[in-house]
């Protein structure tokens, strides 16, 4: 594992991702309330470009006390990237599909040292 | 892999990382790039060699429309035609019955070159868009070979007044031939047939019989009109006698009353597009039509395989208990639908490999199955949904990447596509 200092800290803005090349692997890398999280570019689905999609909130049901159904809602707290390919939904913080949990992403280790973060990749 | 788009070029830091190489894909991406996974994937496992035909792409005719419909015959029907887009605003184009469902395929913008596809094109080229955009298509998912479908018409068998499927249909065959196929392109179409009425099907077959680069016919299958009616013996003896075979492409209509029972796009699609296949093969097969004509090919296209080994199955059992209801028949139903039938692939279900694999062994894929994309819509699929299947050999993937649709179609080898 080599490791790769991708910037520096102030330049992730929270809630958004950078697109990286590093040691000749693609990957997404996003800041969600300031923690870090890192996938390869590569969909478990077909090999699609899931990092260069984009990035929507969880989609709810909005259900009454009584179970009837009052349209849709957003989850403001959880995000998702789009696969852009077929639409593929992953949970930015876990890397798991929205849905089956057996489908996630392949992760990249990322950190913070001092005002740098870093990748490690093979 | 040549980054088609402009856009800020990569710099280098110090510990050797380039940043950033790759873009966010939008409406605006080339499709070169925005199928780059594939075609890597094609090279790197050696199958770019292959001639891999694509049995169902699409273009999106409607925005060529304006165009298409100065091949009207009809000169009271083209002129309101041309008049209608020349002058009015913010109507559908002139003529075309496309489903609302259309504007649900992209999920919210989640999915973008299923909402448009707006990336820049040289006009100085002289190349027609769909031209262009077909042959970025072919080189991003390595084919030799891409068979175009139209995506509004796909509805028009829906249209209540039979003559314009006859003159949208017959305008847009010929709008194709002169441009889609202009050249030797690796671009391959097959004639649409106003089914709605059959004469005027017999012509289209007449006129395009002897035509190589259209490889068949084309009946849209959302419609309500039986396939074995006696009005259509004339059509489907020409048909046969010209070699090619006669398509059936699914599409949906939720607008039919238990569709509409059916809240989403999702649950709509799943069900609609499978349904009109299996009416119509559950009439094409009992009412003996392979028995009365041996040699016509029919080919299923778009409505994934899931669907064969439950109506197989279901024909079937009925049909032990009721052969007096079906007496031209004379071998189970299931028989003519892997001896007689082809399919097109996408969108494969693939979620239970083992029932996809009993699937294969009871359609008999080696030979009756063709892969097909349906780029650019939202559930397309790449050649690696075949190549990466564990069950099949190097000889099975090839056939049905492939050489199955080159025989259907009389395709010689070609190279894949560079666009
Ligand atoms: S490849 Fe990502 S959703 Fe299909």
């Amino acid at each position: 594992m080599t490791e790769h200092a991708i910037g520096n800290l102030d330049e992730f803005i929270d809630g958004e991702k950078e697109l990286l090349s590093v040691g000749g692997i693609d990957i997404g890398v996003f800041r969600l309330d300031g923690e870090f999280h890192a996938w390869k570019n590569v969909c478990p689905h077909q090999g699609g470009p899931v990092c260069q999609g984009r990035i929507f909130k969880r989609v709810i049901d909005n259900l009454g006390p009584d179970k009837q159904q009052h349209g849709r809602a957003y989850d403001e707290s959880q995000l998702h990237i789009v696969c852009p390919w077929h639409g593929a939904e992953f949970n930015i913080r876990t890397g798991i599909h929205a849905g089956i949990p057996e489908l996630s992403l392949d992760p990249v280790e990322v950190f913070v040292r001092g005002e740098k973060v870093y990748v490690r990749v093979d | 892999m040549v980054d088609h788009r402009a856009g800020p070029v990569g710099k280098p830091t110090q510990q050797g990382v380039v940043k950033p190489t790759l873009q966010d894909i939008d409406t605006y991406t080339d499709t070169r790039d925005y199928l780059r996974h594939s075609r890597e994937h094609a090279e790197t496992h050696g199958y770019i060699d292959w001639t891999i035909v694509d049995m169902d792409a699409h273009h999106v005719e409607s925005i060529s429309w304006k165009e298409i419909v100065r091949f009207i015959d009809d000169p009271v029907l083209r002129d309101q035609a041309e008049r209608f887009h020349s002058e009015r605003v913010g109507s559908p184009p002139y003529g075309l019955v496309g489903d609302f469902g259309l504007r649900y395929q992209d999920v919210g913008g989640r999915i973008p070159h299923q909402s448009d596809q707006r990336e820049k094109i040289d006009p100085a080229k002289g190349v027609h868009r769909d031209v262009v955009l077909t042959r970025r298509a072919m080189e991003g998912l390595a084919c030799a070979y891409m068979v175009v479908f139209p995506t509004s018409m796909l509805f028009l068998g829906m249209h209540p007044q039979a003559q314009m499927e006859v003159a949208l249909g017959n305008a847009y065959n010929r709008w194709v031939q002169q441009t889609l196929l202009s050249d030797d392109n690796g671009i391959i179409a097959l004639a649409y047939l106003p089914f709605n009425t059959p004469d005027e099907a017999c012509k289209v077959v007449e006129e395009f019989a002897n035509n190589d680069r259209v490889v068949g016919f084309t009946v849209t299958s959302t419609r309500y009109k039986p396939v074995h009616s006696n009005e259509y013996m004339r059509l489907y003896r020409m048909i046969e006698e010209s070699g090619k075979p006669i398509c059936f492409h699914a599409g949906y209509h939720w607008q039919d009353p238990s569709l509409a029972t059916i809240p989403t796009f999702l649950g709509m699609h799943s069900l609609g597009f499978v349904w009109c296949n299996m009416v119509h093969m559950t009439n094409w097969i009992l009412q003996g039509i392979p028995e009365r004509f041996p040699k016509m090919k029919s080919l299923w296209v778009e409505s994934g395989l899931a669907w064969l080994p439950f109506l197989m199955q279901r024909l079937d059992d009925q049909f032990l208990m009721r052969q007096s209801e079906a007496p031209a028949l004379k071998m189970p139903p299931s028989e003519y639908m892997r001896r007689n039938c082809w399919y097109s692939s996408q969108p494969m279900e693939r979620s239970n490999i083992k029932a996809t694999e009993l699937t294969f062994e009871m359609i008999n894929a080696e030979t009756q199955l063709l892969w097909s994309s349906d780029w650019p819509h939202f559930d397309f699929d790449t050649p690696r949904v075949i190549y990466d299947l564990p069950f099949l050999n190097e000889n099975q993937k090839r056939n049905i990447l492939g050489r199955n649709a080159q025989q259907l179609f009389n395709l010689p080898d070609r190279p894949a596509a560079k666009a």
